[in-house]
């Protein structure tokens, strides 16, 4: 992975002199052995690294952090309880205590994409949330699995979530036509606000830093990249509640789609 | 710059696109300055809300996204 | 500027480079490569989280609260007693002062009515006496008037004899007798 930011950055050099932006290419999908060469579903690639790494943390904070089971829980052991009990909280409080049963993965969720989100401010690390197609797919599985959820627990009943009762009904069917547009977006502005946001902090980090190779400005990039630094922290948590939150949001909606 | 029409064009493009995320901006203030308002003058309620505080900027920082992201397009992909 | 030349021929160079690629986030031939890593990560996160680690967070709570809710228990328990034996030296301390009131009313009675007796006998006593001084005054009194009148009546005769009266002992007494009630 290192070896392929050195030949990109190589490449680029070659090309140019003075200021470089290359925003993007840190979005790039990479074998980790090899350079070039087609990338088939199951080459280890540097998505394949840091996805590992992930769930390497992941691991770390649930498992190994609260190894102890100690009554008085150490600082790993508390790390581990406030993550359990703020998703255990956020789920009873959107969605209701009925939906404790899918609490496992939507902590899931949420400590995959917080660990992603973290993981990928590393320098020259690789964020999968910034990959339309990850967070996709993520997003599709929490509404495909809303959907089914709502049919399977209320049947024709779940279609009464686009049909208002509240309103007059000569409004009703216009009400109907946006409430359908509405979900049927839902999965697409839920996954492009997680890709979008993590994508457009790197890039905005990536222009402060090409701009550091200027002399007279590289004090005032390298405050930039700091501040951007701390804002990116910021959104990487901000984020990660959002996507948990709105889950539970989508969620609530298919267990009681009465309005 | 070879002087192609179509590149300028992108550009101009992916520039009208920023103005979208200063407008995403004024609605995210208006989001949370609304909600400060809100809590201040009833502090008691405004520690429930706070999920719906952030849904509602979670909401509005999404169409600032969206321009941004036509912008990434109009100059990457396009 | 030298700069501006070289940003131009950056953004050129740069735009060029993109354009072979376009963006990488676009680049369908990468998507099954990292939708399978993802799903296999997924799947990992969710089996390590669902059976390991939310089970033993989940008991470690439990557990906790559990003991709280013990030792709060123990502590109501606690405190109950201590209520408890308060109570009872509150009731022992009452009785004592009851009792220690009690004796003070018995000795304070006794006391009284020996007084009382003492003072019955000796007011009896003063009584008897002052009657009997009474009696003897009034004893005294009577002599003293019999002798007065005899007294009188003596010298009355004796006058009268003196001053060449006949002396009629009998009218003698009688004019006496008048006068001293008169």
């Amino acid at each position: 992975m290192a070896d392929n930011a050195h030949a990109a950055a190589a490449e680029h050099a070659a090309e140019g002199t003075g200021l470089v932006f290359h925003p993007m290419d840190q979005f790039k999908v990479q074998p980790l052995f090899g350079h070039g060469g087609e990338v088939s579903f199951y080459t280890p690639t540097n998505a394949m690294l840091w996805l590992g790494l992930t769930v390497l943390a992941v691991f770390l904070i649930m498992v190994v952090g609260t190894r102890g089971r100690a009554i008085v829980p150490s600082r790993g052991q508390s790390i581990g309880e406030l993550a359990y009990g703020f998703v255990h909280k956020m789920i009873e409080d959107v969605t209701g205590k009925d939906a404790l049963v899918y609490f496992p993965y939507i902590m899931t969720l949420f400590m995959f994409i917080l660990m992603n989100n973290f993981l990928g401010l590393i320098p020259t690390s690789f964020a999968n949330t910034a990959q339309i197609a990850t967070t996709a797919i993520l997003a599709f599985a929490v509404f495909f699995a809303v959907t089914i959820i709502g049919f399977v627990k209320h049947g024709s009943h779940f279609l009464g979530l686009f049909w208002v009762t509240s309103a007059p009904l000569a409004i009703r069917p216009v009400l109907a036509v946006i409430e359908v547009i509405s979900y049927f977006v839902r999965p697409v502005s839920h996954s492009i606000r997680l890709a979008g946001n993590i994508t457009a902090g790197h890039a905005v980090m990536k222009v402060f830093a090409a701009f550091a190779g200027l002399v007279a400005l590289s004090p005032l990039a390298i405050l930039g990249i700091t501040a951007m630094y701390g804002l990116e922290m910021l959104v990487a948590f901000i984020q990660a509640y959002v996507f948990t939150i709105l889950t539970c949001v989508y969620l609530k909606d298919a267990l009681h789609p009465s309005h | 710059m070879e002087g192609s029409i179509a590149e300028m064009g992108k550009f101009i493009g992916a520039g009208l696109s920023a103005f979208g995320m200063g407008l995403a901006a004024i609605g995210v203030g208006n989001v949370a300055g609304n909600f400060l308002a809100g809590a201040l003058r009833n502090p008691s309620a405004a520690g429930g809300q706070t999920a719906t505080l952030f849904i509602g900027i979670a909401f509005a920082e999404a169409l600032g996204i969206f321009s941004f992201l036509v912008a990434l397009l109009l100059m990457f992909a396009v | 500027m030298a700069t501006e030349s070289h940003g131009a021929e950056a953004v050129a160079a740069g735009h060029a480079a993109a354009e072979s690629a376009g963006m990488p986030q676009l680049a369908v031939e990468t998507f099954s490569n990292q939708i399978f890593w993802l799903v296999v990560a997924l799947v990992a996160t969710y089996l390590i989280l669902s059976r390991v680690a939310l089970p033993r967070i989940a008991a470690v709570l439990a557990e906790r609260q559990g003991t709280i809710t013990n030792d709060i228990a123990a502590a109501e328990e606690l405190k109950l007693k201590a209520k408890e034996a308060e109570a009872a030296y509150e009731k022992a301390l009452a009785d004592a002062r009851s009792q220690a009131n009690q004796i003070v009313e018995a000795t304070r009675a006794e006391i009284k009515a020996d007084l009382d007796a003492a003072l019955a006998k000796a007011d009896a006593e003063i009584a008897a006496k002052a009657a009997e001084s009474e009696k003897a005054i009034a004893e005294i009194r009577a002599s003293a008037a019999e002798s007065a009148a005899e007294v009188a009546k003596d010298t009355a005769k004796e006058l009268i004899a003196v001053l060449g009266g006949d002396v009629d002992g009998r009218s003698v007494a009688a004019a006496v007798t008048s006068r001293m009630k008169g």
